[in-house]
């Protein structure tokens, strides 16, 4: 049944839209688009000297999945570069049995979503946008 | 007259099927139509009885292949209207548009000119943009009105004496609109165009009858008709076919091959090349034999009948819109959805719960969705052997998702 997937907190983290919107001068800005489904993220992040987020925002044109892992990276972003953020992505990947080893928050909350693999890259679509604003 | 849907239910095995407890209510059959028993068991006796290669060989098992390969493209000749030496097996309707695309589309010079439209599927656009690349011609498109349909209004504008080609879908995957084929063939001809029709929406539902159509090219797939995957047919006038050089290359294309040059066998020999889906195609003929045995009188009204049930009940949902049309004149049985606040994703994710097949997304249309600003639809495609339970299971689906995921 579905409402195994859309447990309260993925809901929650999805309504919380938290730092959802643009960044007025941002360093780099990064549209995503997954072509399978249509979903579509855009990263907007602006950086110190050493390569550390020091503002985020998002838009998301995407689902409910999509938009709960956007709101909880954004949640947890500031203050880290991109290898803070490939260790959130291993989070992530936990979180979805990709990987071994247990998830921390926020990505926990995404382990209902290892039973929909064609859900998941609905999951770590903002990860790959967030990587790209960093490289 | 009435429809016994259980009559035809009975027919396809899958439609009993449980999963977690729930019965199927399989509504994506645009994406792909289940397969009646008629077809899984043309294809059992071609693998148990007669698997061979065909043309080739002299035994037995051989000649019982190649009677059985060619019967299919008659079956498929019948259900068209046509002759069999007009039916080209492919791999779908995509392989069949790309046929087009590359071998037409070596007749045509820069500057030639060909008209689509803003409800295509991909597979109706993306093989004209090769071709541009490839070649320098240039594409046109015909907008889309508000309630879903190839605005024809626009053709006088949009046809230019440099226009070769009109290539349009027959029935939209996204809206059900059914094309004013008529209007299209008329105002093509004025200005000396070929038409094609992407015929994969509208095979599903019945016979048809090409020639009064009045078309150049029809293409459609095998595994949204009832049939196996992997096959698709494209026919072509025969004048048209006979003036076309090769797509692929290979076995069974060629006249004579020497190494200073080859010749190619006529049509459709030439545009099978190598071993064909020999089985696919033998189920495919099994599928257009099926469908040419339902009363489509009836039918046809049975699935207009569930998308009243359905758009009906669609509006009673608070939040619900519906893209397309609003009437059931000159429409198929599909109808997309939008329910404000939740993504279409969502949606078809909460309907898997409920056991309903849909399809969710962009529906390869993404130039439709951009032109109402869309970031997808739901979408229910209805056959025949749907019924009433598979609509309300729908709709109750839908009641669940709107009180939940917003």
């Amino acid at each position: 049944m579905s409402d195994q997937l859309y447990q309260e907190r993925i809901v929650a983290l999805a309504k919380a839209k938290t730092r959802a919107g643009k960044l007025a001068s941002p360093t780099k800005s990064v549209r995503r688009d997954n072509p399978l489904c249509g979903d579509r993220v855009i990263i907007d992040v602006t950086l110190d000297g050493q390569g550390r987020i020091t503002e985020i925002a998002h838009q998301v044109r995407g689902c409910l999945l999509c938009q709960a892992s956007t709101s909880a990276l954004a949640s947890v972003a500031v203050g880290r570069d991109a290898t803070g953020i490939a260790d959130l992505r291993h989070d992530a990947e936990r979180a979805l049995g990709r990987e071994s080893g247990e998830a921390r928050e926020p990505f926990a909350a995404f382990v209902p979503v290892r039973d929909y693999k064609s859900r998941q890259e609905c999951v770590l679509l903002p990860f790959d946008a967030l990587k790209d604003a960093l490289s | 007259m009435s429809f016994d849907v259980t009559a035809v239910r009975r027919q396809f095995p899958i439609l009993s099927e449980i999963i977690d407890g729930r019965p199927i209510h399989y509504l994506d059959n645009g994406a792909s139509a289940q397969t009646p028993l008629a077809v899984i068991d043309a294809v059992r006796t071609y693998e148990t009885t007669s698997r061979a290669n065909v043309l080739r060989g002299v035994h037995r098992l051989a000649e019982r292949a190649t009677e059985a390969y060619e019967n299919a493209r008659s079956e498929v000749a019948r259900f068209l209207g046509v002759q069999p030496m007009e039916i080209i097996f492919t791999g779908g309707c995509t392989a069949a548009i790309n046929l087009v695309a590359y071998s037409y589309g070596q007749l045509l010079k820069p500057g030639d000119r060909i008209l689509l439209s803003e409800l295509e599927h991909h597979s109706n656009i993306v093989p004209w943009q090769l071709l541009r690349q490839r070649s320098g011609i240039e594409l046109d498109t015909l907008p889309v009105t508000a309630d879903g349909r190839i605005d024809l209004g626009a053709l006088p504008q949009r046809l230019t004496n440099k226009t070769r080609l009109v290539s349009l879908t027959h029935v939209s995957n996204v809206t059900g609109a059914l094309l004013d084929v008529r209007a299209v063939v008329e105002a093509a001809r004025a200005v000396g165009a070929k038409v094609m029709l992407d015929g994969a929406q509208r095979a599903p539902h019945g016979p048809l009858d090409l020639p009064a159509l009045g078309i150049d090219f029809y293409a459609f797939a095998g595994h949204k008709a009832y049939g196996p995957n992997g096959i698709g047919v494209l026919w072509g006038r025969p004048e048209l076919l006979e003036a076309m050089p090769p797509f692929h290359g290979g076995g069974s294309m060629i006249g004579r091959v020497t190494f200073a040059e080859s010749t190619w066998a006529p049509p459709p020999r030439r545009f099978e090349a190598g071993t064909p889906p020999i089985g696919p195609a033998i189920g495919l003929g099994a599928a257009c034999r099926w469908m040419g045995a339902l009363d489509w009188s009836a039918a046809h009204d049975h699935e207009m009948a569930l998308v009243q049930r359905l758009m009906d009940g669609l509006q009673e949902i608070g939040g619900t819109r519906l893209l397309g049309p609003a009437s059931l004149q000159n429409r198929y049985p599909v109808v997309s959805f939008m329910l404000d606040g939740v993504h279409p994703h969502d949606v078809a994710q909460t309907l898997d719960g409920f056991g309903v097949a849909v399809r969710a997304g962009h529906h390869c249309a993404q130039p439709l969705m951009d032109r109402f600003d869309l970031d997808g639809t739901t979408r229910a495609s209805m056959v025949p052997y749907n019924d009433n339970d598979d609509i309300d299971a729908l709709l109750a689906g839908v009641r669940h998702a709107a009180r939940t995921l917003r």
